[in-house]
């Protein structure tokens, strides 16, 4: 909900503080970074689209009504799949619940998680990666190899192993398991990102400017290496929200994801995967807004990344 | 190189122990009562109850119980399933299907990914790259979980172009979809950096050297080109066996392949622990002795990079 605005937002200031003294002068001043970047990004049309479908899944994820009167819970057998008529675009499932409904408040379950895990990892790789490139010497040696230790452990059988422990419990339905697991598992290569960043960074004559202006540590990191190293970590967290999506639905197909009465992406595909030979409505619908949504997010991502990068250029 | 090599092997035996540790530590740490949940729903007796305490060691401490544990896995010990059979077992089964399908995997996705990459670095900005751009984006956004049920249903089952399960002892030709599917998850990425490569490469100054030399295109794209291209391609293939491990988890399941990840697949579904926890280990242990051998490979392949 928060992350796409998060990226508008950091992108707002860095493209108005640069053109403001310059736009009304209309003089030759070179442009920033930022700057450019937005210049690009405007005249890209992978980026308008990926914008706006990541708008309308948010206010699906938000406002389901909106898209559907049908409630997803409201399941009879009597209904089994039926085919798509006026009041069920897309039919009905196996449990004869409407196909449509489960779909459009799929969203909200995958979209929640996804949003929360990713800015759990951003926090702890923010923390990591920070500390690790600002400090440097044994505060670096220790934090490198806790990353590569966590990079060394396969994502999903990790995540299976976690997600299985926090959701032992058969009372919940097992949405805080989940992302409590994508997000304490997914930081780390933001946090490398960051590292990197941070390093570059804090040699710049600027840094060099505010410390001996007399700036504390806590200040330097957050109001001067900070700022200048987002854009590539923004970057990293905007893909890291699609992967996200996807690992929910893949943890919720294997069975250590949501369960019981959740309705989610994944559920809906592992739910119709066995039955598909007689229906293949209730596989295909949540399996192209998930791949959709993925999509999105993956390619708003490298559009950002691509006008910052200025390799490509 | 040597040092390199010592260096890397301290460092995989570091991460060996950290992630068993931890793989560890939140399977078995803080359990209720693992014994009454073995026992099912049936009153356990208090004797039997004292056995079994002995059999696991559960009255030791948690670090003493980790140490049982590493013995068992560096002696080949992996415990038993719930079923009762020898998880070492189950996992020789299970090996050698799934190495059929990942090394399957492995040739379709790196063949595709090569072949399409180096054409579309060499057409830089043309139609051909451009398709190929929106294709892999595509694939980067399809999760196995979409792409291997949407496959079985498309070609397995619509258009009836391959069998759309395959059993024990799967022939090639039932294996062929799986692989596919499997291998497109690392299309994406091999075919976007040998693309990455190929272009910079093309506009290196041994390439001018060797066209000014009078070599044909054929030559210095097909030598001078692919085998510096090729390079970090063959990183990303330790990279991606992280991921073909997950993929093979669902693609098995889907396809009902006897292999490793349907075993772990089906675990997860019968709550059988230590077989899940056993298969984890197992397979976490072959990514880091993959993941170093790819290291050091890369290494011997390009002597510009410099190990301290």
């Amino acid at each position: 909900m928060s992350d796409p605005s998060v990226i508008t937002s950091s992108e707002a200031p860095n493209t108005d503080v640069p053109t403001d003294p310059g736009g009304p002068l209309k003089t030759d001043k070179p442009r920033s970074l930022a700057g450019d970047a937005w210049r690009d990004l405007r005249r890209n049309w992978i980026f308008w689209a990926a914008s706006v479908l990541v708008l309308i899944i948010l206010l699906m994820a938000i406002w389901p009504t909106l898209f559907t009167s049908a409630d997803p819970r409201s399941c009879a057998l009597s209904r089994q799949y039926d085919g798509p008529s006026g009041s069920a675009y897309f039919g009905y499932n196996f449990q004869g619940c409407d196909t449509f409904a489960r779909t459009i408040h799929g969203a909200r379950a995958s979209i929640q998680i996804a949003v929360v895990a990713t800015l759990l990892s951003g926090l702890i790789a923010l923390v990591i990666g920070m500390s690790s490139g600002y400090f440097g010497r044994w505060v670096d040696a220790i934090l490198s190899r806790f990353i590569d230790v966590v990079l060394g452990i396969p994502f999903l059988l990790a995540a299976i192993v976690l997600a299985k422990r926090l959701s032992a419990d058969p009372q919940n339905n097992g949405v805080w398991a989940v992302t409590v697991t994508l997000g304490v598992l997914g930081w780390t290569t933001a946090a490398r990102i960051m590292r990197s960043s941070v390093i570059s960074a804090k040699n710049q004559d600027y840094v060099a400017a505010a410390r001996m202006l007399g700036a504390g540590p806590g200040r330097l990191m957050l109001r001067h290496i900070l700022p200048n190293s987002a854009a590539p970590f923004v970057v990293v967290l905007t893909i890291l929200l699609g992967i996200n999506i996807a690992s929910e639905a893949t943890l919720s197909f294997l069975g250590v994801g949501l369960k019981g009465n959740a309705i989610s992406w994944g559920i809906s595909i592992a739910e119709a995967s066995p039955y598909v030979r007689t229906a293949a409505a209730p596989l295909v619908w949540p399996s192209v807004f998930l791949a959709v949504t993925v999509l999105a997010f993956i390619m708003l991502g490298d559009a950002i990344r691509d006008a910052f990068d200025p390799k490509l250029r | 190189m040597f040092r390199y090599f010592v260096r890397r092997l301290l460092q995989m035996v570091l991460t060996f122990f950290g992630a068993t540790f931890i793989v560890y530590a939140l399977m078995f740490a803080n359990q209720d009562d693992p014994l009454q949940a073995l026992a099912g729903e049936r009153p356990l007796p208090e004797n039997q109850r004292q056995a079994l305490t002995e059999l696991y060691h559960l009255n030791e401490p948690f670090i003493v119980q980790y140490g049982y544990y590493m013995q068992g896995l560096l002696t080949g010990d992996f415990g038993r399933s719930l079923t009762g059979r020898q998880i070492g077992d189950m996992m020789a089964d299970a090996w050698p299907v799934t190495i059929k399908l990942a090394l399957m995997a492995i040739v379709i996705g790196a063949t595709f990914a090569v072949t399409t990459g180096v054409i579309s670095g060499i057409r830089r900005g043309g139609p051909f790259d451009t398709s190929t751009l929106v294709f892999t984006l595509v694939l980067l956004a399809l999760p196995i979980v979409v792409l291997a049920p949407l496959a079985q249903l498309i070609f397995g089952i619509k258009f009836q172009w391959f069998p759309a399960t395959a059993g024990r002892d799967a022939t090639f030709f039932q294996l062929l979809l799986p692989a596919i599917v499997l291998g497109s998850l690392v299309v994406a990425t091999e075919l976007r950096v040998t693309r990455a490569s190929v272009a910079e490469n093309l506009r290196s100054d041994y390439v001018r050297t060797a066209r000014a030399k009078g070599l044909s295109r054929r030559r210095v794209i097909g030598v001078h080109v692919l085998r510096n291209s090729l390079i970090p391609v063959v990183t990303l293939i330790g990279v991606d066996l992280g991921g073909l491990m997950s993929g093979a988890i669902v693609t098995e399941g889907v396809f009902n392949i006897p292999g490793v990840g349907f075993n772990l697949f089906r675990g997860i579904r019968t709550e059988d622990g230590p077989l899940v926890v056993g298969f984890v280990s197992i397979l976490t242990i072959v990514f880091l002795v993959s993941n170093l051998i790819v290291d050091l490979l890369y290494a011997a392949l390009d002597p510009r990079i410099r190990y301290e």
